[in-house]
């Protein structure tokens, strides 16, 4: 770094402070202003979400009893949902969790604070554009809120919105709210198409002097491939709701059969993105694991190069594994075939992963502090997510739960259990760096267990059911005989997720305490090596001062015998530089 | 508590899928326990202690391979091991069978042909149920499987048969049930407010049950007798949408 260029990024950091309320809070260019822009939209996106479930729940375990509360929005049922209320709330229940809440908060929250912060760059490689990206997806948020307004009620054919169901407002009597669905998620598309540019460029090209690639903190190599699986990925959902909104407005057939059509098309355009979409999930995931274990573990992480490179296989496989999702779709079962084998082979490097992260617990000094929790939480939870998955790897298994509660047992293994237990370690591990406070440990463990006690009592169950036959989506299990001897599950499962629901109350506690009263961060407070732990916490502006840190090692040089501490940061410099720099 | 478990099988092919369900049930059962025990004795024995220094190691090439290969091997085996069963299912050209069968689905019916005496379909004999399906036991079974409208799956759990009916296509399928009863034939794929409650029901006969039931319902076919079904020409979709709240109920 340069003395000249120094100084004018100093003389530009100057200027920034000079931002007004709107600039600085609002249309902020700041990637850490954006990203917790991005952190607040899916936390409040994620209680709805929430509710939407509890919702589904309640129908679930007492069908057609009034849900408490409901009787509001619902008076003349009052407070009783309908077959099309319910299909609706499922539908919103995981297009809101999905696009709005996790991808919002992992990769839009994480992905924007980190990616300087971790390479050594004072922003992102196109700031304004950055900007963009936030506030296109907060309107897509928006259109997409609007369609609990509208008459005829929000999309109500699922999140996987299957044609012709989707594509013809007869056949589900929802007319403006699935126009809208494919508004919101055209609009959420184009601002995820240019955060992953973003990302993308910012990490090839800005990283710090000796920032190589493979010195790259695992979380920053998930995200990297998170992005290239985003700007890959999205195109084709995008695609895929243009055509599906011109089907329901301007009378092209790209889906309905009598028109020429083909129904499977939808289903071959969705799940080409919404293979990689599962993983766009769980890769950052996987990255706030690898990161946060070692810190924990007082260890490097078992593997690096391993983890690295599993990482970029299961990019790679993501795109050919696709097709399990229509084992029994009518789709060419010569083709199933085929997608049983990439299949198969997608859970080995998944296995690897799993087995890094018990390498890296291997000898270490574990401190069970709030993030490490979360990161073993994750852990576990992937264990039984990935393992379930097998189960409907094989075609002919899969010919029985393809449609069953197992799925969604299986997926809420993944998305909840994975994604969202990571990205609370990353919220909890973060935090001080974010907002300059440190977060309550104690209410952190409550939070913790409640969540694990009571997520497993809420969706271990859904295998249990699932085996036994019952159905996804239903409205009523008790509409069905064989059903009805496993109706206890069902009542038991919504307790669980009643008092899941409840046990998030300490977070909200915990995280506004915080933020207004917590306790003043120091600049690292686990005792990490990565860069953002040597900025000043919150980073300022532009996140270094006049000089941009220098990377002399590996991410997780922990415990070192060599070393005085038991952590070696990536931006100190090695003692006989230092020694050499002291002698000039 | 028993019933914790996959519903009675009652089709050949049902054991297959059954087989291969148990032995990854025991594969990843074993897996899940192994990896948890090791998770839990290392957060035991490494639990951070004071004067302890962690162990400064950045990785092993050796388990790296071994932990590779060895899941790399059971699913190859797994992968041989399911291929000819989904092989037989559905790919192969079923078991030939005389016994042909044309169900359509619309929302949010099942409708049931028989082809009558002349055994095509599409001619005045034939024989149109609503959400009722009678076959013998024993007997190889062709189901021609399409939909008027949306997508539907043809669900049997005792059979551990699905497969979605897709508008503008007709697939067939095949079963043998192998032990008379009355099975539930849900639908399993989203089709609209009515989803839930589409259901119909298999009636499994013994063989001289079946040709008594044949002779009593499916030869004197009155015209009109059961009016849903084959008789209506497609319909546009509005009206179809007002039609269909009252044939949920049976």
């Amino acid at each position: 770094m340069s003395a000249t260029t120094a100084t004018a990024h100093a003389h530009t950091a100057h200027e920034h402070h000079e931002l007004g309320f709107v600039r600085t809070y609002i249309f902020s260019t700041d990637h850490k202003m954006i990203a917790r822009q991005f952190l607040f939209l899916g936390l409040i996106m994620m209680v709805l979400g929430g509710l939407l479930a509890l919702m589904v729940r309640w129908q679930l375990a007492w069908p057609e009893t009034a849900v408490p509360g409901m009787s509001v929005f619902l008076p003349e049922t009052e407070g009783i949902l309908e077959p099309s209320t319910y299909n609706m709330a499922f539908t919103m229940h995981a297009t809101i969790m999905i696009f709005f809440v996790i991808m919002p908060i992992l990769a839009g929250a994480f992905g924007n604070f980190l990616i300087p912060l971790m390479i050594g760059a004072r922003d992102m490689a196109f700031p304004l554009l950055n900007m963009l990206s936030f506030w296109v997806t907060a309107a897509a948020g928006v259109i997409m809120l609007s369609g609990f307004f509208v008459e005829g009620g929000h999309a109500a054919a699922g999140w996987t919105s299957y044609t012709p169901l989707s594509s013809v407002a007869a056949y589900t009597g929802v007319n403006w709210g699935q126009n809208l669905w494919c508004i919101s998620l055209f609009i959420m598309g184009i601002g995820s198409m240019m955060g992953s540019i973003n990302y993308i460029t910012t990490v090839i090209n800005m990283r710090a002097p000796g920032m190589t690639l493979f010195r790259l903190p695992l979380v920053i190599w998930s995200l990297f491939i998170t992005a290239i699986l985003l700007l890959l990925a999205l195109p084709v959902l995008t695609s895929g709701v243009a055509m599906l909104l011109f089907d329901r407005t301007l009378g092209t057939s790209w889906f309905l059969a009598s028109g020429g059509g083909e129904p499977l098309l939808w289903q071959h355009l969705f799940w080409y993105f919404g293979h990689p979409e599962v993983y766009i999930l769980i890769l950052p995931a996987m990255g706030i694991a690898s990161e946060i274990l070692p810190v924990f573990a007082r260890k490097p992480i078992f593997g690096y190069h391993a983890m690295a490179f599993s990482m970029i296989a299961i990019a790679f496989l993501s795109w050919i594994v696709y097709g399990h999702h229509m084992f029994v779709s009518g789709m060419n079962p010569s083709l199933g075939m085929a997608f049983m084998v990439s299949t198969m082979i997608i859970a080995v490097p998944s296995a690897i992963k799993t087995f890094n992260w018990l390498g890296t617990l291997w000898g270490g000094r574990l401190q069970f502090k709030v993030p490490m929790l979360w990161a073993l939480g994750f852990v576990s939870m992937f264990v039984i997510g990935g393992l379930s998955g097998i189960f409907m790897a094989s075609t002919p298994v899969d010919i029985y739960i393809q449609d069953t509660y197992f799925i969604v047992a299986h997926i809420h293994y993944v998305v909840f259990g994975g994604s969202i237990m990571a990205a609370f370690g990353a919220i909890y591990y973060w935090f001080p760096k974010m907002f300059g406070k440190m977060m309550n440990p104690a209410l952190g463990h409550v939070h913790f267990w409640g969540t694990m006690v009571f997520f497993n009592m809420t969706f271990f169950p859904m295998h249990i059911i699932g085996v036994g036959g019952q159905m996804r989506r239903i409205y009523n299990p008790m509409q069905y005989e064989f059903l009805q001897h496993q109706q206890h599950w069902n009542v038991f499962m919504t307790y669980g997720a009643l008092l899941l629901g409840l046990m998030q109350l300490p977070f909200v506690i915990n995280f506004f305490w915080s933020l207004f009263a917590g306790r003043k961060a120091p600049l690292n407070p686990w005792n990490a090596t990565t860069l953002e732990w040597s900025a000043p916490s919150p980073p300022p502006h532009l996140n270094w001062g006049p000089t941009l840190p220098t990377v002399y090692r590996g991410p997780y040089e922990y415990s070192d015998p060599e070393a005085a501490d038991d952590f070696l940061p990536q931006g100190q410099p090695p003692a006989r530089t230092a020694a050499r720099a002291r002698g000039h | 508590m028993l019933d914790w478990w996959l519903p009675e099988n009652v089709s050949t092919y049902g054991r297959d899928i059954d087989w291969l369900f148990h032995l990854i049930y025991w594969i990843t059962g074993i897996t899940a326990i192994l990896v948890f025990a090791v998770m839990v004795a290392f957060l035991v024995m490494y639990r951070d202690r004071p004067g302890r220094r962690a162990r400064y190691t950045h990785g092993n090439t050796t388990l790296e391979i071994v932990w590779t290969v060895v899941p790399s091997l059971i699913l190859v085996v797994l992968t041989f091991l399911s291929a000819p069963a989904w092989s037989r299912i559905k790919i192969q050209a079923p078991p030939s069978s005389d016994f042909v069968l044309q169900v359509t689905a619309k929302q949010f019916n099942w409708q049931i042909t028989y082809p009558g005496a002349d055994g095509k379909f599409g001619t005045a004999d034939d024989k149109t149920l609503l959400d009722e399906m009678h076959v013998p036991a024993n007997k190889v079974v062709h189901v021609r499987l399409r939909s008027e409208d949306v997508i539907h799956s043809f669900f049997v759990p005792q059979f551990r048969m699905k497969q979605d009916a897709v508008p503008g296509r007709e697939i067939v399928q095949w079963f043998e049930a192998t032990k008379p009863g009355k099975y539930e034939l849900p639908c399993a794929e989203l089709c609209g407010f009515g989803h839930s409650g589409m259901k119909g029901w298999i009636y499994v006969h013994g063989a001289e049950d079946y040709q008594k039931w044949a002779a009593e319902n499916l030869t004197a076919a009155v015209p009109g007798a059961t009016d849903d079904g084959k008789a209506e020409g497609p319909k546009p979709a509005a009206a179809l949408a007002a039609t269909m709240g009252g044939t949920t109920k049976r």
